[in-house]
């Protein structure tokens, strides 16, 4: 059931709001098989999230990150193998290198520490795989939308010639 | 009758004056640059008013060098002048490219940086509550009104369309009279082009050889920390250097000077962000596999949007302080 009691200072009456877009970068040999075993037994979770399968956690740019908030998304959740368990023995810890910092940078820019997540998801965990989404949703709906995309373009003072075309990538 | 020499311009927007003088700078070759060029417009240095480019026609200018980013709606209208006058834009030095230091200014809301620079500062006297926008007296020919003061520092590129930037805080008399000659020859590059080489600047750095294939890190070090080798790799001696996000071109005058590299040129052109590609780089170099003792390396960079943003905020993905 969606969270309708959800109250996010945004002037949206709770309920009219538009569900949160997560974008999920999964490992191919980790989080995404989890994720697959989560279909085939037919567990349910919420459909926010859009999945992008990588070779490796260790694969994802800093950059991915920062373009899907950009370009709309609520929350970014990497999914990767746990710690040891990492097929190309560094990448994972790579990963959390790079997310730890991360964090730190995106808080600077004024985005909440629940739009940006980091899980180690077993090919065996598919349950982990509903509670981890579940639990991301339900956060990213207290929070409200991020928005960072309507915030793009600027007020301009002068009129425009040449409108701002939000993010080119 | 003789044939007219290209006309330039000059302008300066959100910007410290240093790109005017790197113009000076590029030394007796600016003798060569004034002979084959007719300066039109260069307020810093001559008496050229805006009214004379209003009455030019549209594209008469063949290039107008333009530096500093744009904040306030005097900015933009130049901008947008000179994008009519001239056949070339140039985004000049780091500000107009991609915000430079007064882009870090979008970490911060108009509000906040208006009520600290006009109410809150110890020096500051406005009774009258003078704040951008304001009319601010009478010159005896009508009112004279302060420009308005936007959201958000912008690039040059994000107010105007622009043909090709010059990077560099300020660009470096290399780039410049290469820059200058590309833009004089015959064939014009593809537009949109940084006008400096498309590669790291840890290619060209003159302590390439000592950079180990595999640099582990227990601490960060700040400049003032350490004493510097003058031969080693500064990121394999735990300083911040941008090198390895930081497009080539410069020639690498601050690792010359023994300090690392900051990052002004912006990234080379294959990277979107270049704060983040740089982050990237740099965290990779924690030596640890836990996520405590991790955190507690980067402890040793206090602020990361200050670092790896340092010049390019405005001209990032995310581009600014989101208000909360």
């Amino acid at each position: 059931m969606p969270n309708t009691q959800s109250t996010p200072g945004n002037g949206h009456a709770a309920g009219e709001l538009p569900e949160p877009r997560i974008v999920g970068f999964f490992c191919t040999w980790c989080t995404y098989l989890a994720a697959d075993l989560a279909g085939t037994s037919r567990i349910k979770y919420a459909p926010n999230v859009r999945v992008v399968r990588v070779m490796c956690s260790g694969r994802i740019d800093p950059q991915f990150v920062l373009a899907a908030f950009a370009n709309g998304a609520d929350g970014v959740l990497i999914g990767g193998c746990h710690p040891g368990d990492c097929h190309y023995q560094e990448g994972n810890y790579n990963c959390l290198r790079r997310a730890r910092l991360l964090k730190r940078l995106l808080a600077q820019l004024g985005l909440e520490e629940e739009r940006f997540r980091v899980e180690w998801i077993s090919a065996a965990e598919g349950d982990r795989v509903r509670q981890v989404i579940d639990d991301m949703v339900e956060k990213l709906r207290a929070l409200g939308p991020l928005n960072m995309k309507q915030q793009q373009p600027l007020v301009n003072i002068v009129p425009q010639e040449h409108a701002l075309e939000g993010v080119w990538l | 009758m003789t044939q007219e020499k290209p006309k330039v311009a000059f302008y300066w927007c959100a910007s410290c004056g240093g790109c005017e003088e790197a113009v000076v700078d590029i030394a007796e070759e600016i003798l060569d640059v004034v002979a084959a060029v007719d300066i039109v417009f260069w307020p810093v240095a001559l008496d050229f008013k805006r009214n004379d480019v209003e009455k030019m026609p549209d594209g008469a200018i063949l290039a107008t060098f333009l530096n500093g980013a744009i904040r306030t709606s005097e900015q933009e209208e130049m901008a947008r002048l000179l994008r009519r006058k001239s056949k070339l834009l140039v985004a000049f030095g780091s500000c107009s490219h991609l915000g430079g230091i007064p882009g870090l200014a979008n970490l911060f809301t108009r509000d906040s940086i208006l009520q600290a620079v006009y109410f809150e500062a110890a020096t500051t006297e406005n009774p009258e509550h003078v704040l951008p926008g304001s009319v601010c007296g009478n010159n005896g020919h009508g009112e004279l009104t302060l420009p308005h003061f936007s959201e958000q520092v912008r690039t040059l590129d994000q107010v105007v369309e622009v043909d090709y930037y010059v990077p560099g805080c300020p660009p470096l008399p290399n780039i410049i009279t290469r820059a200058v000659a590309t833009l004089l020859g015959e064939h014009l590059p593809e537009k949109g082009r940084v006008l400096a080489p498309d590669d790291a600047l840890c290619t060209e750095c003159p302590r390439k050889d000592s950079k180990p294939e595999k640099i582990s890190l227990k601490s960060f070090k700040r400049p003032q920390e350490i004493l510097i080798n003058e031969t080693e790799c500064l990121l394999a001696q735990g300083l911040l250097c941008m090198g390895p996000a930081t497009r080539a071109g410069c020639e690498a005058p601050c690792v010359n000077g023994n300090m690392p590299c900051t990052g002004c040129c912006g990234a080379p052109g294959r990277v979107r962000d270049q704060g983040a590609k740089a982050l990237s780089a740099i965290a990779s170099l924690v030596d640890s596999r836990d996520q405590e003792e991790m955190d507690a390396v980067l402890a040793s960079i206090p602020d990361p949007a200050g670092t790896f943003y340092r010049y390019s905020l405005p001209g990032s993905l995310l581009n600014h302080r989101r208000a909360l």
